[in-house]
């Protein structure tokens, strides 16, 4: 009698096929860490030795990294730069972003809500290249015309681009959030009497907290990872502002806007990598905290 | 004069209390404030679309789109940049469709729930995180200095790949579970192996979604800027309009949305219809293949019969 296992030439196309699947599930961990490498080797030259000073790089506001008598190397005006332009943006996006997120949620009938959403997504989908052109052709003369400013490209100009650019990713992942409260919540707060509105208040957003907080934190991580928007529309001086009509620049857009100049492997191209490497940082920080949110509620729920 | 026994329907059947005043007040505000919020969100983008097409409209014709740039740059067609894009979203499409369905095959198909798979979905949602400026230094460290493409098509495309990866894993991971557990429960029981049942009954059932994915990442990946700048894209490539096979995969080429940012910030004295033009054609590209994808999946969703 043939014994009912096949032998091992028979699962041989079977077990090369499962380990190629295997490699490609773990090929998001190494791009993960290969992104990590790469950018930090290219960085690395400027660690041993040499007079670079990591108290320096975080806290200095002089950034000069191509000057040749004494190339000064400090990201805090051009964190200044992305912490400014981005909060600007949040306080438009998060009002906006969660007021549209419970619109549609709680107080849509069906087929506009589909609708509205589609929108949203077209909106979502217009590539950042083209906010900041809106932004140097439109919001410029624009904010020049409204508020009497000598120059509109500002942190006024980048972070309503920005906000425009968030309010889509916000909305969606917090209609999400709203949609996975169970109806029994709100069966249950109707049956009690309240209004729609009590219920969005005092049932619905406290459930769904986390999820709403994951999908403001997402917002804010691409907010600070956007480029081409902010490299065209914050104009470009390198100091800590001090009003939202003045110009800034961002850790993203300087990394965009010098990386073309500085030549392969002076100190300078080293240190736009080790900008890249310090927003990718933050940038990382933000997404797990998002990711933490989600996940410990719902482990906890369970 | 109404008559006195039979209230008419609109006349409330219990008297509003000052309290239910109250409530019924703040939900209407409430409704119409969020209402607004929405509107408010979504007006600027029409109104800039339509912005967009009014000042492109004189440039904008057949031609436009397959002449190449003349005059540097500042009249002529942007043939060079279309196919540019084409070809960096093709070669993306390639090395980035089968590692992204099959990571996402391993994450909904073979892995077990455990650390293992947590931290393959934690670094895939890290990855989608990665700011697209950091993509294009891993991209010029990686594909241009390390494995030294130099300054190519294939650098550019690879880049594109890993970025546009985590959306794939993505999308392809909802098409799969969308596929009911029953299906494969039944191929289980039929004495077929996981691969064969991954193979015949799951991807068939799961490909009209995967496609969905696939189609939203060509749309994004049209419209990225920073990490083909650096990596593959060039000022100005001269080719003859209309040409398809222009390209070889480590020529440098031209992209629609590096372009623009050129056109915009680095041409002098360019004519004010045309960057608008440029960015009428990008925006529209992007969003027809957009629309391509929401129609398809509105389609599926309207056929699915499970």
């Amino acid at each position: 009698m043939k014994p009912l296992r096949r032998s091992i030439f028979d699962r041989l196309p079977e077990i090369l096929i499962e380990g190629v699947i295997r490699l490609c599930g773990v090929s998001a961990i190494l791009l993960v860490f290969g992104i990590f490498f790469f950018v930090f080797r290219e960085a690395y030259g400027l660690l041993p030795g040499g007079d670079f000073r990591l108290g320096h790089f975080l806290f200095d506001t002089h950034w000069n990294p191509a000057s040749q008598s004494g190339p000064a190397y400090g990201t805090l005006a051009l964190l200044a730069g992305t912490a400014s332009v981005t909060l600007l943006s949040m306080a438009i996006a998060i009002p906006f972003g969660l007021g549209s997120a419970i619109y549609l949620s709680e107080f849509c009938v069906p087929y506009r809500r589909e609708t509205l959403k589609v929108v949203i997504e077209i909106l979502a989908a217009i590539p950042s290249v083209v906010w900041g052109f809106i932004g140097l052709m439109v919001m410029n003369p624009l904010i020049i015309a409204v508020t009497g400013a000598p120059i509109g490209l500002n942190i006024l100009n980048g972070g309503l681009l920005l906000a425009l650019m968030s309010i889509p990713i916000i909305a969606s992942l917090g209609e999400d959030a709203l949609k996975a409260v169970p109806d029994s919540y709100r069966e249950a707060g109707l049956a009690l009497g309240a209004s729609r509105w009590q219920l969005v208040y005092r049932v619905l957003l406290p459930a769904a907290r986390p999820g709403l907080l994951a999908a403001v934190l997402l917002g804010l991580g691409r907010a600070v990872g956007e480029t081409m928007a902010v490299l065209m529309a914050t104009g470009h001086s390198v100091h800590v502002p001090t009003s939202v009509l003045d110009s800034v620049r961002t850790l993203t857009a300087t990394i965009a806007a010098e990386l073309g100049e500085a030549s392969v492997g002076s100190h300078h191209y080293q240190l736009l990598f080790l900008v890249g490497i310090y927003l990718l940082a933050i940038t990382s920080a933000f997404n797990l905290a998002a990711d933490f949110l989600v996940r410990g509620r719902r482990r906890s729920s369970r | 004069m109404k008559p006195a026994l039979a209230p008419s329907p609109t006349t409330p059947r219990f008297r509003e209390t000052p309290a239910i005043a109250r409530r019924h007040r703040q939900e209407v505000i409430a409704r119409r404030l969020l209402g607004t919020t929405l509107i408010l969100s979504l007006v600027p983008l029409f109104a800039i679309l339509i912005y967009l097409v009014w000042q492109a409209a004189p440039v904008l014709s057949w031609g436009f789109l397959v002449e190449s740039p003349r005059d540097g740059m500042r009249s002529g067609g942007l043939w060079p940049a279309l196919l540019g894009t084409l070809y960096l979203v093709g070669a993306s499409l390639a090395a980035a469709t089968p590692v992204g369905v099959l990571a996402a095959v391993y994450l909904n198909e073979y892995a077990r729930p455990g650390r293992f798979s947590r931290l393959v979905s934690l670094a895939v949602i890290n990855l989608a995180g990665v700011p697209s400026i950091v993509h294009a230094l891993f991209g010029l460290g990686a594909f241009v200095a390390f494995a030294g493409f130099g300054r190519s098509i294939l650098a550019a495309s690879l880049t594109l790949a890993v970025m546009s990866l985590p959306v794939i894993i993505a999308s392809t991971t909802e098409a799969l579970k969308s596929v009911p557990q029953s299906f494969r429960e039944a191929s289980w029981n039929l004495g077929a192996t996981r691969w064969q049942t991954t193979r015949h009954i799951v991807l068939p059932n799961a490909l009209p979604g995967i496609f969905t994915g696939i189609i939203l990442m060509v749309s994004r990946t049209a419209g990225e800027t920073a990490p083909v700048l650096f990596t593959g894209a060039v000022f100005y490539k001269s080719i003859a309009g209309g040409d398809l096979f222009a390209y070889s995969l480590l020529d440098q080429c031209m992209a629609l949305s590096v372009h623009l940012f050129t056109v915009s910030t680095q041409v002098p004295n360019v004519s004010d219809a045309l960057p608008y033009a440029i960015a009428v054609v990008l925006v529209a590209t992007v969003l027809g293949v957009n629309a391509l994808s929401i129609a398809l999946r509105v389609y599926l969703r309207s056929r699915k019969n499970w």
